[in-house]
């Protein structure tokens, strides 16, 4: 419209303009518009690393109130609290009523927020110097422990494991807790991350199913493969695992490879050890087995491309007589699973001369909760987080999610729990203290990724066990060479 | 002009021209500068490392393999697009034969169109969804059950389109020229709509063939928007993070074994799981560089007289 009235203006001169643009301007416009374009999909990303600016502008609210001996940190009443909750297969339900409570007893009110996008909502935040109070960090989006860690921004949770038990004012809380079940919040000998929930991983299979066939818990890897075998005969796959996410088929050659070679296999992975898998017999032994399965033809079929909602949902069909998983997966699978299907968890089965009995398990805890160091009511979270591990708050979270926590004997006798995870329960209390967890997937992200694509490629037929272990290794030995790394051990 | 409209047209510049500078360069600079910084991403603590992110970048195997990718997109992708939309205007346009001589598309065109630019309402997130059902591994997924009441497929072992290195950028490109072919066909359509009837009455009157019309007629006619749709699917072809983040294994998809890997999800991995992101940010900026790279040449490369009509 522009050059309209400007042509009224000023006659022939703005004649003259617009035969000029006749000639480039709709050239002109389109090409910037495209320049204009390519910086979109580019700006999105680029956007997303530039920050917020930030600082350590502490408008430091006071929040510390006088500490007493039924206080230990000093919650001043009439304070806020900020809640971050992952709202995942567990819901978020558990943390509502523990606000509730929390209100109650301290008149501290809490703005909660329940949101998948840990990283999406908190990043911005930590970045600026901002972030809440209490996190359930954990989900698809979860921020890394470990990169959060290496940036400062976790409290060491000391100071709360050393203080009295709610229940029991004369214990430490660290005491009342599930022996190991705090090792997965380790990073370089503290623990900055709370893993809440008591979790089992290994196999499941349906107890109807096995029945209808005549099958037994197998107790060994020739037994497995009998089942696996027999099952083929009958069109139904026998090991399903869920291929999109190589997590869990990982999950299966650990367990074997930590079984088969004791503890001291495992530590040698977490450790960083120039032979953790190149040179060792038991993790040669583990990779072997699982690759067994593969040969024979005792995948479920297709089950290396599904997704872990897709693959359940076919075991849950009777497509595959085992799948590996963590003990969350009852409640995941809550409204695919018959009536009658019978979920039961069973360790994995062993090989010959394995060190560690059948019955040890993986075991520990999942759920990372944190306090970051610079929250703005620290002795309110901390409050809260001592709160969490009463056995009052973890008979509410038993109630609402479904699962245990890393509270001992933390569920009261009135709560009954569904068949999976009472034998999960079961299966633990046979364990006894044999039980083990790795750690590197809570201290190495990248080399927890490489060592997940070797699986996949594994699981394909793409390579061999040797080719496995040459790989799994190169991804031990480049993280060995990242300096950050060396301050993580386990003894 | 006069002075008081000079500051007129400045005062309306202003503020969009600072609000450009603020939210678009700003962040561009801000980008540039933690590139040469090993800033792990979750505060604002960090050191100033030179140049050593870039040159760990032109030995990271993997991302050197995700530009690879791109540039495997950006051959395909604008190419089928564009030859698959041009040929379905065409048809729908110009195709029709006979009834007295004169040019339309064939029988029922219109109905057509719109069936056509159905793909285009979805949005990328809900077409990940519906292809991961195509694609599906098993027996429940679209493809394999097809192929397999065909009986191609053996049911014991389906192919796990997604999962094979061989098939998946194939895969992907398929799902993106689904999607974008209705939408360049009807910019092509309406272009044609613009060329005047009687020019294709009068080489019909020569005794032009449909062949010869395309190549002699539209084409050239057309070649403004050609040019403008081959910038648009190029700059898709550079990013394609939402397909292969979505329908791929691996965090941030890329899989299997980084063998659909983009720079976009090489970027994002680095970036959030690892903390890399100081790394990550010298990915951008590369990007950065290589989109501009290729928009003017692509530019550049189609640029042709003009044809006045």
């Amino acid at each position: 419209m522009g050059s309209t009235t400007a042509e009224n203006d000023h006659g022939p001169e703005g004649a003259g303009t617009t035969d000029l643009e006749g000639v480039g301007r709709r050239d002109l416009i389109k090409r910037s518009a495209a320049l204009g374009l390519i910086t979109v999909p580019t700006m999105s990303f680029l956007s997303a690393c530039a920050s917020g600016g930030g600082g350590d502008d502490d408008t430091s609210e006071d929040t510390q109130g006088e500490a007493s001996e039924s206080n230990p940190f000093g919650v001043k009443k009439g304070s806020k609290l900020d809640v971050v909750i992952f709202k995942g297969g567990y819901g978020d339900a558990y943390a509502k009523a523990w606000e509730a409570a929390f209100q109650k007893k301290w008149g501290v009110t809490s703005t909660h927020t329940g949101t998948q996008e840990i990283t999406g909502k908190l990043q911005p935040r930590f970045n600026a110097g901002n972030p809440p109070d209490i996190v359930d960090d954990s989900g698809a989006q979860q921020i890394p422990i470990d990169v959060l860690y290496k940036n400062g921004q976790l409290l060491d949770l000391a100071e709360v494991l050393d203080s009295p038990s709610i229940d029991d004012p004369s214990k430490k809380v660290r005491d009342t807790l599930i022996p190991g079940t705090l090792d997965a919040g380790m990073q370089e000998n503290k623990v900055v991350a709370l893993n809440y929930i008591y979790t089992v991983w290994g196999l499941w299979y349906s107890g109807k199913l096995f029945k209808e066939n005549g099958w037994e818990e197998p107790k060994t890897w020739a037994d497995f493969l009998t089942i696996c075998k027999e099952a083929k005969a009958k069109e139904i796959g026998g090991l399903a695992h869920q291929g999109k996410y190589p997590y869990y088929i990982n999950v299966a050659i650990m367990d074997l490879i930590a079984k088969t070679g004791g503890l001291e296999a495992m530590k040698a992975i977490d450790n960083l050890d120039p032979k953790a898998f190149v040179g060792s017999d038991a993790a040669k032994a583990g990779v072997e087995a699982i690759y067994e399965v593969v040969e024979k033809g005792y995948l479920m079929p297709g089950t290396n491309g599904l997704t872990h909602t897709e693959s359940q949902a076919r075991w849950n069909q009777y497509k595959a007589v085992f799948i590996t998983s963590g003990s969350w997966l009852e409640n995941e699978q809550l409204t695919q699973t018959p009536d009658d299907f019978e979920m039961t968890f069973m360790p994995m089965p062993v090989l010959p001369d394995s060190v560690m009995p059948f019955e040890a398990i993986r075991a520990g805890s999942g759920e990372p909760f944190i306090i970051p160091a610079k929250a703005k009511n620290l002795p309110a979270a901390k409050e809260f987080m001592r709160m969490m591990l009463s056995r009052e708050w973890s008979t509410l979270f038993a109630k609402e999610a479904n699962s245990l926590t890393i509270v001992k004997d933390g569920v009261d006798t009135g709560v009954s729990l569904r068949p999976g995870t009472q034998s999960t329960v079961e299966v633990s209390k046979a364990a006894g203290d044999n039980t083990f967890r790795y750690l590197y997937t809570e201290w190495y992200s990248e080399m927890d990724t490489a060592i997940q694509n070797a699986s996949n490629e594994l699981m394909a037929k793409r390579i061999q066990p040797a080719e496995w272990l040459k790989r799994a290794q190169a991804a031990v030995d480049k993280q060995a060479k990242d300096p950050d790394s060396k301050k993580n051990r386990r003894d | 002009m006069r002075k008081g409209q000079n500051r007129f047209v400045a005062g309306f510049l202003l503020v969009p021209v600072a609000l450009y500078l603020i939210f678009v360069i700003w962040p561009y600079i801000q980008t540039f500068g933690y590139s040469l910084t090993d800033w792990k991403g979750q505060s604002q603590t960090f050191s100033f490392i030179g140049l050593d992110n870039y040159t760990a970048l032109f030995e990271d195997d993997i991302f050197l393999q995700a530009i690879w990718h791109n540039i495997l997109f950006l051959v395909f992708i604008p190419v089928i697009t564009i030859l698959l939309a041009l040929f379905f205007a065409f048809m729908l346009n110009a195709g029709g034969r006979g009834r007295a001589g004169g040019v339309s598309g064939v029988a029922g065109s219109g109905f057509y169109k719109i069936v056509y630019f159905f793909p285009q309402v979805l949005s990328l997130a809900i077409l990940a969804v519906l292809f991961g059902a195509v694609y599906r591994s098993d027996s429940g997924g679209m493809l394999n059950g097809f192929l397999m009441r065909l009986g191609l497929v053996d049911e014991n072992s389906p192919v796990e389109w997604l999962n094979e290195p061989n098939y998946v950028l194939w895969a992907l490109i398929l799902v993106v020229v689904w999607h974008g072919v209705g939408f360049y066909l009807v910019l092509f359509s309406a272009a044609m709509q613009a060329i005047p009837r009687d020019i294709y009455e009068a080489a019909l009157i020569d005794g032009a063939g449909r062949a010869h019309t395309f190549f002699r007629i539209t084409l050239p006619l057309l070649w403004d928007s050609v040019q403008t749709a081959w910038v648009y699917l190029g700059i898709a072809a550079m990013d394609m993070f939402i397909l292969v983040s979505t329908m791929t294994a691996g965090e941030y998809g890329g899989g299997p074994d980084h063998h659909s890997e983009v720079m976009a999800t090489v970027m994002m991995r680095n970036f959030l799981l690892y903390g890399r992101s100081g790394y990550a940010c010298a990915m951008g900026v590369v990007m950065l560089l290589l989109t501009l790279i290729v928009s003017v040449v692509m530019l550049r490369a189609t640029r042709r007289e003009r044809v006045e009509f």
